[in-house]
């Protein structure tokens, strides 16, 4: 019987410092067993539990998208016992993940349709891997028109700024970058918050599935954006955090109505979001 | 103690009536034997659900912490004491109660009952004057309620509310003859040893449900010690060093201030005498400092104070 | 399947004929109530007893359990690499489980054991115990199993079934493990017409003893957020200290928390009971607690017992009537009122 609670070994193989406070960094992995990075396969939107023997563990999304072979990379913001201690290692320190867990972002459903990402803060990681994803050459056939609006409080806080910067060149994606406010003269992106680039930049749901990755606040502000662009709540998808411990669907914490959050999620559409409880 | 239930109905109803209080605070009759349920209500429709008898045993103060409303509860004589305990440590101010003081004939212990009836199933219990009957499908026996009290309850020396704005009858007679602290006397007598052994062997049951600290009104931290993660200074499972931890630091956390109102006994689900902690350090508060918690208003709580004629020995 | 009658003295032996083979569990009075324990010279079984203060779940998930070990020795080749730890599963029996108890273990089970993920301390050890239960002649005052699924001589969970006629036990094997186990157990008669129809008599008479009955029926028909913010909630909570007696007192609450343990350089990760009524059982490492009021606690625990189980494992309700949360509540929340008020609830339009 496969253990699902047994990590995976794995070496840190490259730490980035990616915000300017450093609470965000972001972790390349390397599996200590070559056979295990096959049994990881995974696809955007799903998530891991980092495991630090001593210490606990923490379910992080996965930033990485499938299509980049030999690692997984997490980005990790330093919130408690674990986060804090990962961010003190050092590449080569081992440790270990567990997973791929949850549900993914509806890829089925959203061949040939206009895709819609919206991001803030550091949330953003799983979009990363989705964006890669649909931007492969293998893949990027299967969708039409991809938007991304992605903002963070300042320059200093946008997360993988240079694949930013090299994704605002192509012309297969419109980007629309932005922040709450700066006092840089060379800021070359739009000023403002997330719903509200979201509002002047996003006007059409026409065939349009629209994921939401964010803070609770800019997820309650962008959510009345779309409706009003007309996204019914079957084509917004969001995504949830919740304290969890297994990631499996067993020890009950993260249990929302009849759903975990762990294993039914933590992808969800607002429509089945209505249906549960609002105890997120 | 059936007798104050009218008493109490009657000023439930002018209170909300009159709009004294928002809310009142008291019990309602148990779906089990033994057994009654706190209730708090807000309208002078609900207080026929009030209702008090020898069963009363849990200590409503716990529900006070953190109201901002104006609340009429009732209370017996350690009750009040840690109603008075609360205000001093600004947990609730005096003017947000109106309190309604019960004079406490003690309450009835359930586990000694049931072990009296050899552990039979009780169906119905009924309270008469001194007396209480326990029925279940083939017995029926009458006890007094005197010889089956709650063993705070038998040693209490604070029986009436040392603070009230009513009484619902007149005070009773205060014990006087009782050696409260007759099971602490022979623990001290132990050798280190047999201390070590007598208190592992005790909370060896332990399940670690904290019912006692949850249903002790000292007990009010946002965040209990057993709970803090960032360090953790106690383990979450059930080894038996961590638990012993638990129990003595909690009781250290209440030195002082307990009133041995024996919530914490009477919910334990597994029957660990936890009044064992507390009062060794009740008995070393009033034999080193002459103090006894909750008794007046214009007490600063023991620990918050240094009087130069306090007993100072530890000091080197 | 095999039918014997043992006599309580023949009976008792027997068990302790079957001490190689199995460990075996048998409840034993210890102060003031039964728990289970293993059966042992100095302590005397008490098949009269009505039921065991702590669930025998502990047999199968214990409270605590070493899940991985690690070293934490950066000189050691396997630094920091979480191992499994050995565990033992040599064959048990639990001789005198109430049919409510063992019932609870099949509403537990579709938690570990799904097609997704297989928990394999649990389903080892569950597969490992053999469940000879007693049957209850006498149901309590706070048993409400006949209204949730199972019956004082229900065999829903039980390899093997012990009917106490008095000075004998009726002993009948339900399925192949309990087939195993009686043909390993010594002595004992063939049982006859009589012993089997006086079994069927008491059977047919216990249920009807349980006089309280807990409407179940409309509970799946109830929409899942209306019942969430039916007003009776608030005045449900009040009472609550929100410690953990109900839940791990119950047979068929399972949450649990995994936390690392480390002395030295030396580490454990270690599987505990939690509970949900604790304030930090959803705290977010944010600090944001989507469950901070004590209200919000009470009500998911019973939504998710009578509402949010049923809609999701088509199982009945995620109680098995055993009345220990009834009898042991510190401030008598009464889960068969809360059952009654969730399925009598009546939606707007109705």
């Amino acid at each position: 019987m496969k253990n699902p609670y047994l990590p995976y070994p794995v070496r840190i193989d490259k730490i980035i410092t990616e915000t300017e406070d450093r609470n965000l960094k972001t972790f390349r992995f390397v599996f200590l067993n070559p056979e295990d990075e096959e049994k990881f396969s995974y696809i955007p939107g799903q998530f891991a539990e980092l495991s630090i023997a001593g210490k606990g563990e923490s379910p992080i999304g996965i930033a990485s998208s499938p299509t980049e072979k030999g690692h997984v990379t997490f980005t990790v913001n330093k919130v408690g016992l674990v986060t804090t201690r990962l961010h003190n290692m050092k590449e080569g320190d081992v440790m270990g993940i567990r997973g791929p867990l949850g549900n993914w972002y509806p890829w089925k459903e959203m061949e040939g349709k206009n895709v819609v990402i919206i991001g803030g803060g550091f949330a953003f990681t799983t979009l990363r891997s989705s964006i890669i994803y649909m931007l492969h050459p293998e893949n990027r056939s299967r969708f039409k028109d991809i938007s991304v609006v992605y903002g963070a409080r300042n320059p200093g806080m946008l997360l993988y700024k240079d694949e930013l910067a090299e994704w605002e060149q192509r012309d297969d994606i419109h980007m629309h970058i932005t922040v709450d406010g700066t006092d840089d003269p060379d800021w070359k992106y739009n000023i403002g918050f997330v719903p509200t680039i979201t509002e002047q930049k996003i006007t059409s749901a026409d065939n349009a599935i629209a994921i939401v990755c964010g803070p609770p606040i800019m997820i309650k502000f962008t959510q009345p954006v779309l409706e009003k662009v007309g996204f019914p709540p079957e084509r917004i998808i969001l995504s949830l955090e919740m304290r969890m411990k297994c990631g499996i669907g067993m020890c009950g914490r993260c249990n929302i109505g009849d759903k975990y959050v762990c294993k039914d999620g933590p992808v969800f559409s607002l429509a089945q979001l209505k249906n549960m409880p609002p105890e997120y | 103690m059936l007798e104050y239930t009218e008493k109490i109905r009657e000023t439930a109803r002018k209170l909300l009536e009159e709009g004294k209080v928002d809310v009142f605070i008291g019990y309602k009759k148990g779906s089990v034997p033994m057994m009654n349920q706190p209730v708090l209500i807000n309208n002078a429709d609900q207080v026929d659900l009030l209702h008090w008898d020898s069963n009363c045993g849990l200590n409503l103060c716990n529900y006070l912490t953190g109201r901002t409303d104006r609340i009429g509860i009732v209370a017996n004589g350690c009750n009040s004491r840690n109603i008075v305990t609360h205000i001093t440590e600004n947990q609730i101010k005096r003017d947000q109660l109106y309190i309604v003081g019960i004079p406490c004939k003690g309450i009835i212990d359930h586990r000694a009952v049931q072990m009296a009836v050899k552990q039979k199933e009780i169906l119905e219990i009924k309270e008469q004057g001194d007396t209480f009957t326990v029925k279940g499908k083939d017995f029926e026996e009458t006890f007094n309620i005197k010889d089956y009290l709650q063993r705070n309850c038998s040693v209490c020396t604070h029986r009436n509310p040392v603070i009230s704005d009513e009484m619902v009858a007149p005070p009773v007679e205060e014990q006087i003859e009782v050696d409260a602290y007759k099971d602490v006397k022979e623990i001290e007598g132990m050798d280190p040893d047999k201390k070590w052994n007598f208190f592992t062997r005790m909370i060896d049951k332990c399940i670690r449900c904290y019912a006692c600290r949850n249903a002790c009104p000292l007990c009010y931290c946002p965040t209990c010690f057993v709970d803090e993660s960032k360090p953790q200074w106690v383990g979450k499972s059930s080894d038996p060093i961590d638990t012993m931890t638990f129990h003595i630091l909690r009781a250290y956390h209440c030195a002082g201030r307990c009133t041995d109102c024996g919530a914490c006994e009477r919910v334990c689900p597994v029957g660990i005498p936890i009044r064992q902690f507390t009062k060794k350090l009740n008995k070393d508060a009033q034999e080193l400092f002459s103090w006894e918690a909750g008794l007046t208003l214009d007490q600063r709580p023991l620990l918050d104070v240094f009087r130069p004629d306090d007993y100072n020995d530890f000091i080197r | 399947m095999t039918k014997k009658i043992y006599t309580k003295e023949e009976w008792t032996e027997a068990l302790k004929g079957l001490a190689n083979t199995y460990k075996i569990f048998v409840p034993v009075m210890e102060g003031d109530f039964h728990t289970f324990k293993a059966l042992d010279e100095k302590k005397i079984p008490d098949l009269d007893f009505k039921n065991t203060q702590l669930s025998p779940k502990s047999l199968v998930y214990p409270q605590s359990e070493r899940m991985f070990e690690y070293t934490l020795d950066e000189n050691a080749p396997d630094a920091n690499i979480i191992k499994e730890s050995e565990k033992d599963y040599s064959p048990q029996a639990i001789v005198g489980i109430r049919p409510c108890d063992a019932h609870a273990f099949q509403i537990v089970k579709p938690n570990f054991d799904n097609p997704e993920y297989q928990d394999p301390w649990w389903i080892k050890r569950y597969e490992s115990t053999t469940f000879v239960g007693l049957g209850c002649n006498d149901p309590g005052p706070t048993c409400f199993c006949t209204s949730v699924g199972g019956g004082p001589f229900s065999e829903k969970g039980l390899d093997v079934l012990l009917y106490d006629l008095g000075d004998t036990f009726l002993v009948k094997a339900l399925t192949d493990k309990g087939e195993t186990f009686l043909k390993k157990t010594q002595g004992g008669k063939e049982a006859d017409e009589k012993a089997l129809k006086a079994g069927e008599e008491l059977a047919a008479g216990a249920a009807d003893k349980i006089e309280v009955k807990v409407q179940t029926d409309r509970l799946k028909d109830k929409v899942q957020t209306e019942l969430f913010d039916a007003p009776f909630w608030d005045d449900v909570a009040f009472a609550c200290i929100n410690c953990g007696i109900c839940t791990y007192l119950c047979p068929t609450c399972w949450c649990f928390d995994i936390q690392d343990e480390v002395l030295g350089k030396q580490g454990d990760r270690i599987r505990n009971w939690d509970s949900c009524m604790f304030p930090l059982f959803t705290l977010h490492g944010s600090g944001h607690n989507p469950r901070s009021k004590k209200v919000q606690r009470v009500r998911q625990r019973f939504m998710h017992k009578f509402k949010y189980y049923v809609d999701k494992y088509n199982n009945g309700v995620q109680c098995s009537g055993c009345g220990r949360c009834v009898r042991n509540c510190p401030v008598n929340i009464d889960i068969r009122e809360i059952c009654e008020l969730m399925n009598g609830f009546l939606h707007e339009n109705q």
